[in-house]
């Protein structure tokens, strides 16, 4: 389940992000008729073609994946969580509906008609990211039911949907799709115009990306910082596991990077900054934070991992909105070329914001455990008890390794190929 | 609701999904089971009338498993982990093959212009288009038979019946996509895929009168019977529609036909969703949850309808000239 979900939570976050690029490029092309957009839209919808078949496949996938793995979860948690799933099911109808007529309506419908149909793919991406992360914000701060020995009864599945974390979670995880979306683009061009500085859509392109993923980047780690002071309320136990906060301090420093050790519940080489982690979480510098020892060690999460994956995902994502910035001024947002340092950076960027996304998902994963829906059904509870799951898993593995393989070559002969055939008449007639 | 319990309305919900799913998806996987097939001269042709004919399209057709996925383990939690369980292996086996499905065919229509990607491909994808239906079928029938007992021969039988009620629905589907020689070709196969299908159905009662006894009395109650009888019936009209050249009359038919199976099974299975464990009543998640979907199913609905129709509307409303 991990690999089918870090394979479809690349793709998926792609599928939310990408459309607002293709919104972007086709109105730009409807306002300057500058046929660069054009074309930029005409590939990028080869790129949503592929991105979105494989985000579907993979999101099916999950959703029997759900059954296959984690029956007794299920058999828990779905009255509860079922439907915000149903309304992602509907979110994801209506954006494969519009898919299926944006990317094979290029020819059968007006140009205004085919950009508008860009808006619902983009909205009801961005619905089934945010219903989709809603359950996986209800598994941190369960809510809607009472639980009576281990059954979920009264149940509200309105409650549930707006769970406590549910904002802040949503908010954050759609605005990464978008950081990912925008900064993986622009990589792509970046790349080109440092091989082929010469490229007429690689200019065009790097911009497009770089509105949307410039945009996101500073709004994220506003979002970011709500989520941690979040977290020292609702999710103390995580937020002592991000910070590798063994000790209940008062007041607390921040762990900045370092290596948590476990048996001696230290943590070794990190920076420390004082006061600072009991302003971040709670606005007051002498206020306590509680650490791991505050808790039950059965109810403890492996802080190892958790606080590397944190820093790592404030890490990059400080060095993106730095990026982000430094595109912003030395290019005057994009009517400039981009330098060649600033070129390889943006290269770069596409890497960092992968790595920020998906440590950022291990963080609200790993920083669960040992609970599947916290307080609630432990992990070990609801795992399957089918016979020969590792060999499906290696199975589904090496499949998910060769798609990923073969994608991933096609998308780049898609950038290299850029210069896409367009019937020469379509551009002369405003098409 | 409506005078009825709550979940007897979701239960109809299922049905019109797995119905539309049976319809739309089915003719999908029946796509690639005719490309695997495609044959004679006209061969790329055919080829190329399936791609065209489900590219917009199949995406979205598949949407309907998800939906009937989620309506399951929303609203009937504990027979989806018991389903889960039972039918691990051949559920996986259906994974498999929608996985890689999807994957070949958005892969080959963007290589090709390449020598023989394309074919490698493209021989995925029909080979995923069959065992995904067939492996459904399996379910199906073990979920039938109890025990999930997807090896045994009615449920092998069912596995079979389902790849050729796919084939039937794609090749009539295929003959109001294009004119010309073509839809000829789709015409013979769409009449050979019924023979095909009534010949695995007699096969399927027998293995049924055979090997389990209890299914066979099932389907002879009077509650499915009609849409048994109705099936059978309808399978003849498909033949005629066709050998009269009444394509969209054929299409209309074949659809009705698929119901007819699905209904006669499912009113053979009631009230049971697991044979002899589970009843629809039992298995309901509390009446909030159900509310709550069916407001949602309402609400959504109320989005999907309009945007469906614009789907077909687009892309489904003439048939193509083909000069082949």
């Amino acid at each position: 389940m991990g690999t089918s979900l870090a394979f479809h939570y690349i793709f998926a976050a792609i599928g939310v992000g990408f459309p607002m690029l293709l919104v972007i490029v086709e109105g730009l092309w409807l306002r300057t008729k500058d046929e660069r957009y054009y074309r930029l839209a005409r590939t990028w919808s080869r790129v949503l073609l592929l991105l979105f078949a494989i985000g579907a496949v993979s999101g099916t996938t999950l959703s029997f994946e759900l059954g296959l793995l984690w029956p007794e979860f299920m058999r828990h948690a779905g009255a509860v969580i079922g439907v915000p799933f149903s309304a992602e099911g509907f979110a994801f109808f209506i954006e494969a509906i519009f898919v299926g007529i944006y990317l094979y309506g290029w020819d059968r419908l007006s140009p205004l008609a085919h950009w508008l149909c860009s808006f619902p793919i983009a909205i009801s991406g961005a619905l089934s990211a945010a219903f989709v992360t809603a359950v996986n914000a209800w598994m941190n701060t369960p809510a809607g039911f009472r639980n009576d020995h281990g059954r979920a009864v009264d149940i509200d599945p309105v409650a549930a949907i707006f769970n406590p974390a549910m904002p802040t979670e949503v908010i954050h995880t759609t605005l990464a799709a978008y950081v990912f979306a925008g900064f993986a683009t622009a990589a792509v061009y970046a790349f080109t115009l440092l091989r082929e500085p010469a490229n007429r859509y690689a200019g065009a392109g790097l911009r497009v990306a770089m509105l949307v993923g410039a945009t996101a980047i500073p709004l994220q780690l506003v979002v970011g910082d709500i989520s941690a002071r979040f977290d020292a309320h609702y999710e103390p136990i995580k937020l002592a596991a991000m910070e590798a906060q063994f000790h209940t301090e008062a007041p607390a420093e921040l762990t900045v990077g370092g290596i948590p050790d476990d048996t001696t519940r230290e943590t070794h080489w990190a920076l420390r900054v004082p006061y600072l982690l009991s302003i971040l979480a709670f606005e007051n510098p002498h206020a306590t934070v509680r650490g791991l020892d505050a808790f039950p060690e059965r109810d403890e999460p492996n802080p190892v991992p958790v606080h590397l994956c944190f820093d790592t995902m404030v890490g990059t994502g400080s060095l993106l909105l730095a990026i982000a910035a430094w595109w912003a001024i030395s290019t005057r947002i994009g009517t400039k070329r981009p330098g060649t340092w600033l070129a390889r950076a943006l290269v770069a960027s596409g890497g960092l914001a992968f790595v920020a996304m998906e440590a950022g998902w291990m963080v609200t994963e790993l920083g669960r455990q040992p609970w599947i829906a916290h307080g609630f059904l432990r992990t070990k509870d609801a795992v399957t008890t089918a016979p020969s799951l590792d060999i499906a898993f290696y199975g589904f593995t090496i499949l998910y390794l060769f798609l990923a393989t073969t994608l991933a070559w096609l998308l780049l002969r898609i950038r290299t190929d850029e210069d896409i055939q367009v019937p020469a008449g379509a551009i002369a007639e405003g098409r | 609701m409506f005078g009825m319990p709550a979940e007897a309305l979701v239960a109809c919900v299922a049905v019109v999904a797995i119905a539309l799913y049976a319809i739309f998806g089915g003719a999908d996987f029946g796509g690639g089971v005719w490309d695997v097939l495609a044959s004679g001269p006209r061969r790329a042709q055919q080829q190329e009338i399936i791609g065209h004919a489900i590219g917009p399209v199949w995406e979205t057709n598949h949407v309907w498993l998800i939906f009937m996925i989620v309506l399951l383990f929303t609203c009937f939690p504990p027979a989806f982990a018991a389903l889960s369980i039972g039918l691990y292996t051949p559920l996986t086996f259906v994974l498999v093959g929608i996985i890689l499905r999807g994957a070949a065919y958005a892969f080959r229509s963007q290589v090709y212009h390449e020598a023989r990607l394309p074919q490698f491909w493209g021989h995925v994808f029909g080979i995923a288009s069959i065992v995904s239906p067939f492996f459904f079928g399996t379910c199906v029938g073990g979920l039938t038979v109890g025990n999930f007992a997807w090896t045994s021969p009615f449920a092998l039988c069912v596995g079979l019946l389902a790849v050729a009620l796919c084939a039937q629905v794609a090749a009539v589907f295929l003959t109001c996509e294009v004119r010309g020689p073509v839809r000829q070709d789709f015409r013979t196969r769409g009449m050979i895929a019924t023979v095909v299908l009534a010949a695995l159905g007699a096969l399927a009662l027998g293995s049924a009168a055979l090997t389990a006894p209890h299914v066979f009395a099932a389907l002879r109650q009077p509650q499915s019977l009609p849409g048994i009888l109705t099936a059978m019936t309808l399978g003849f009209v498909v033949v005629a529609c066709l050998w009269f050249r009444r394509y969209n009359f054929a299409r209309i038919a074949v659809c009705i036909e698929t119901v007819a199976i699905l209904l006669g099974w499912y009113a053979s299975q009631a009230p049971y969703l697991i044979p002899g464990e589970l009843t629809y009543a039992q298995a309901a998640a509390p009446p909030e949850t159900l509310r709550a979907f069916l407001v949602l199913s309402m609400c959504g609905g109320a989005l999907l309808i309009p945007s469906l129709w614009l789907l077909f509307r687009v892309f489904k409303n003439a048939p193509l000239e083909y000069p082949g």
